[in-house]
C-alpha cells in the first residue's frame, strides 16, 4: 500500500467519534437526548490551548476537510488547498478541528442516525436544527477537547453563518472568526432557490414522506435535481462560458434528448456523484437552516444590534463573481462589525469562479488569509 | 524639521522613516481618537497611531496588493472605492478622516470632501501642488505637462486626474463650507524649508490640510 502524501498535505486522518450523554435544547423546541459528533484534527494542540481553530462547514460538506482516508483516496478533504503544513491555516502552527454537523449524514447524529425513542433511522423526523444548534453543539465538542478560546473560527458560506454566530453566542470563546463568502440572511431569491431544491426531492415519488429508507429506495431523481441546481448558483455565468461555453459533447446537436452540451454532461456528472454519498433528508435540514439563518431577526432587523455583544476581531471575504452571496452581504455584515467599532478587515476577492471560489486555490484569497492568521498568532 | 521626533517612541519612529508625510499627519492626530484613513496603503500610517498615540480605526484600500500588507501591519483594512463614497460609514463615527496623496485620483473628489465631514469630526488631505514652480515653468516655458518627482507619470498614463493648486482647493473649501484649519507645504523630499514657509504656492510640492465643517476656535 503506498504511503506517500504530498509534503503540503496532513497526510492519513483517521476521524474521531465524541459521544454527548447530556440532552441538547434545539431552537426549535425539541431536544435531542444525546447526540454524536464526527470530527478530525490536524496538527497539534500547544500546552495552554490557544492554537486551536474551528473549520465550520457549509451545506454538503462535513468533517473530512482535509487529508486522505486511505491510501486509495482520489481526493483529500474539500479544504485540502486550506489547511495542511505551510498552508493558510498551517497546521506545523494550529491545531485544526472540524465536525460534521448534527443533522449530517457523515457520522454525526442526524437523519440516518438511530432514534433512541424509535429504535428505527430518524429519518423526517430529525428536528430541523438551526446554526445556533449547531455552534451550541460545537461548544461541547470545544469543552470536551479542552478548548475554551478558539484562536480562529472559520468558515466559508453556511459556514462562515456559524463563525459569525459563534461570536455572538460565545464572544469569550472566539478571538477572531473569519466568515468567507457569506451573508447575513438569506434574500428572498436565495430562499426561492433552496425551495426548488426542496420541491424536487419532496416530489420524488421515491421520497415516501422521507421515509425512504423503509421502503429500500432513494428519492434520487430529487436529490440529483437539487444538486444540479445548486452547482448552478455556485458557479459564475462567465466560468461557466469559460469552462463549458456551447461545446458540445460529440461534435453536433442530437435532436433528441440525451447530452449534447458539456455543462448538460457536468450537471448530471455533479449529480450522480452527490446521490451516492449525500442524505436527501439532510439536504432538506441544510436549506431549512440556511434559510432562518438570521441573527438580526432578534433585534428588529438592526445587524449592528445583533453583533453588539461580539468582542472577536474579524476577517470577512467576499468574492466578485459570487451572485449567491454577493459582495454586499458581506458588507452587510462589514458595516454592523465596524459600527460596534469591532476590529474587522475585508476584501473582496477578484475571481471569475462565482460562491465555488471559496473553496479556490487562489493567490490573493490564500496570501489575505495567510497575512491574517500569521498576524492572530503573533498576538495570542 | 522632523516634528516627529518630538512625541514618539523610538520604537514606533522606524514605521514611518520613509514617510515624513504620513508623520506631519500624524502629529496632528490626538491620542486616543478614532481615525478613518482613506487610500490607506500598506496601512503605515494607523499602523503607527495605533503605536504610539492609541488610536483606533480602519483604513479603505482599492488595490489588492495593499490588503494583505495592511493585515501583515496589525490594522483594520476594508477594500472599498472611495468614488463609490462612505455610504457604510454612519455620520461622526470617526474623529479623523484621513486622504492622503489621493485625492487628485478621485472621479469625484468634492463630494468626497462631503463625505468625510459627514463621517469624521476633522477631515486631513494632502495632495501634489500643481503650482509648483517646476510645474508652472515646464508648461509656462516648455509647453509641455510636468513631470516631476510628486508627479512621476505621463499625461497619458497619470492616475491623477483631478490636480489643483493650492488657491483652487482653499476655493474649494469657500464653496463647499468648508472651514481650514491649518494648512502646510512640503518639498519632495517632505522637508518644510524657509522656501516653502515664505512661498507655500510656489516652492509646496505637497500639501497638507486639516479642516472642519464650521469655522471653529483653533488654527
Amino acid at each position: 500500500m503506498p504511503t506517500h502524501y504530498p509534503e503540503n498535505s496532513v497526510g492519513l486522518i483517521v476521524p474521531s467519534t465524541a459521544h454527548f450523554a447530556d440532552p441538547l435544547q434545539l431552537s426549535c423546541g425539541e431536544v435531542l437526548p444525546t447526540f454524536d459528533l464526527i470530527y478530525e484534527t490536524y496538527g497539534t494542540l500547544n500546552p495552554d490551548a490557544s492554537n486551536a481553530i474551528l473549520i465550520c462547514h457549509a451545506l454538503s460538506g462535513d468533517h473530512h476537510a482535509a487529508g486522505f482516508h486511505s491510501a486509495e483516496d482520489k481526493k483529500p478533504g474539500w479544504w485540502d488547498t486550506m489547511i495542511g503544513p505551510g498552508k493558510p491555516l498551517d497546521t506545523k502552527q494550529f491545531f485544526i478541528v472540524s465536525c460534521n454537523n448534527i443533522g449530517g449524514c457523515a457520522g454525526s447524529t442526524g437523519p440516518t442516525a438511530i432514534n433512541p425513542g424509535s429504535g428505527k433511522c430518524y429519518g423526517p423526523d430529525f428536528p430541523i436544527v438551526t446554526v445556533q444548534d449547531w455552534v451550541s453543539s460545537q461548544s461541547r465538542l470545544a469543552d470536551l477537547l479542552g478548548i475554551h478560546r478558539w484562536l480562529a473560527i472559520v468558515g466559508g458560506s453556511l459556514g462562515g453563518m456559524q463563525a459569525l454566530q459563534w461570536t455572538i453566542d460565545f464572544p469569550d470563546r472566539v478571538a477572531h472568526a473569519l466568515i468567507i463568502a457569506a451573508a447575513p440572511k438569506l434574500t428572498a431569491q436565495n430562499i426561492a432557490f433552496n425551495e426548488v431544491a426542496r420541491q424536487a426531492i419532496r416530489t420524488d415519488p421515491d421520497y415516501h414522506d422521507g421515509w425512504y429508507s423503509e421502503h429500500n429506495t432513494l428519492p434520487a431523481r430529487g436529490l440529483r435535481l437539487a444538486r444540479m441546481l445548486g452547482h448552478i448558483t455556485y458557479l459564475s455565468d462567465d466560468i461557466m462560458a469559460q469552462k463549458f461555453g456551447r461545446d458540445l459533447r460529440q461534435g453536433k446537436v442530437n435532436f433528441d434528448f440525451s447530452v449534447d452540451f458539456q455543462v448538460e454532461s457536468y450537471l448530471r456528472y455533479q449529480a450522480d456523484s452527490f446521490v451516492g454519498r449525500f442524505d436527501a433528508n439532510t439536504y432538506l435540514l441544510m436549506t431549512k437552516s440556511l434559510d432562518y439563518f438570521d441573527p438580526a431577526a432578534n433585534h428588529n432587523g438592526n445587524l449592528t444590534l445583533a453583533v453588539a455583544a461580539a468582542t472577536a476581531s474579524f476577517l470577512v471575504i467576499s468574492f466578485s463573481s459570487d451572485w449567491r452571496f454577493a459582495a454586499g452581504r458581506s458588507r452587510e455584515i462589514v458595516k454592523a462589525l465596524h459600527d460596534n467599532h469591532l476590529n474587522v478587515s475585508y476584501a473582496n476577492i477578484t475571481s471569475s469562479n462565482g460562491h465555488d471560489a471559496f473553496l479556490m486555490q487562489n493567490p490573493q484569497y490564500f496570501g489575505i488569509v495567510q497575512a491574517y492568521m500569521d498576524q492572530a498568532a503573533s498576538r495570542a | 524639521m522632523n516634528k516627529l521626533s518630538t512625541n514618539t517612541m523610538p520604537s514606533a519612529r522606524g514605521i514611518l522613516a520613509q514617510r515624513p508625510d504620513l508623520a506631519l499627519i500624524a502629529d496632528w492626530i490626538k491620542t486616543d481618537t478614532k481615525v478613518l484613513d482613506l487610500g490607506c496603503g500598506d496601512g503605515l500610517l494607523l499602523q503607527y497611531l495605533q503605536t504610539t498615540k492609541n488610536v483606533s480605526g480602519y483604513g479603505v484600500e482599492i488595490d489588492d496588493c495593499h490588503i494583505a500588507p495592511c493585515l501583515r501591519n496589525g490594522i483594520n483594512v476594508i477594500q472599498g472605492n472611495l468614488d463609490q463614497g462612505l455610504a457604510e460609514f454612519d455620520d461622526n463615527s470617526f474623529d479623523y478622516v484621513v486622504l492622503s496623496l489621493t485625492l487628485q485620483a478621485m472621479h469625484n473628489p468634492a463630494p468626497l470632501l462631503d463625505e468625510m465631514l459627514r463621517v469624521g469630526n476633522a477631515g486631513i488631505v494632502t495632495f501634489p501642488n500643481f503650482g509648483h514652480w517646476r510645474i508652472r515653468y515646464s508648461l509656462g516655458v516648455h509647453g509641455i505637462l510636468p513631470v516631476t518627482p510628486s508627479l512621476p507619470h505621463q499625461w497619458y498614463n497619470t492616475p491623477n486626474i483631478r490636480l489643483c493648486t493650492l488657491g483652487d482647493f482653499a476655493e474649494l473649501c469657500r464653496q463647499r463650507n468648508i472651514s481650514v484649519q491649518q494648512r502646510q507645504t512640503m518639498d519632495h523630499n517632505h522637508i518644510d524649508s524657509v522656501m516653502t514657509r515664505l512661498f507655500p504656492s510656489l516652492f509646496g510640492e505637497i500639501a497638507l490640510y486639516r479642516f472642519t465643517r464650521y469655522i471653529s476656535q483653533s488654527i
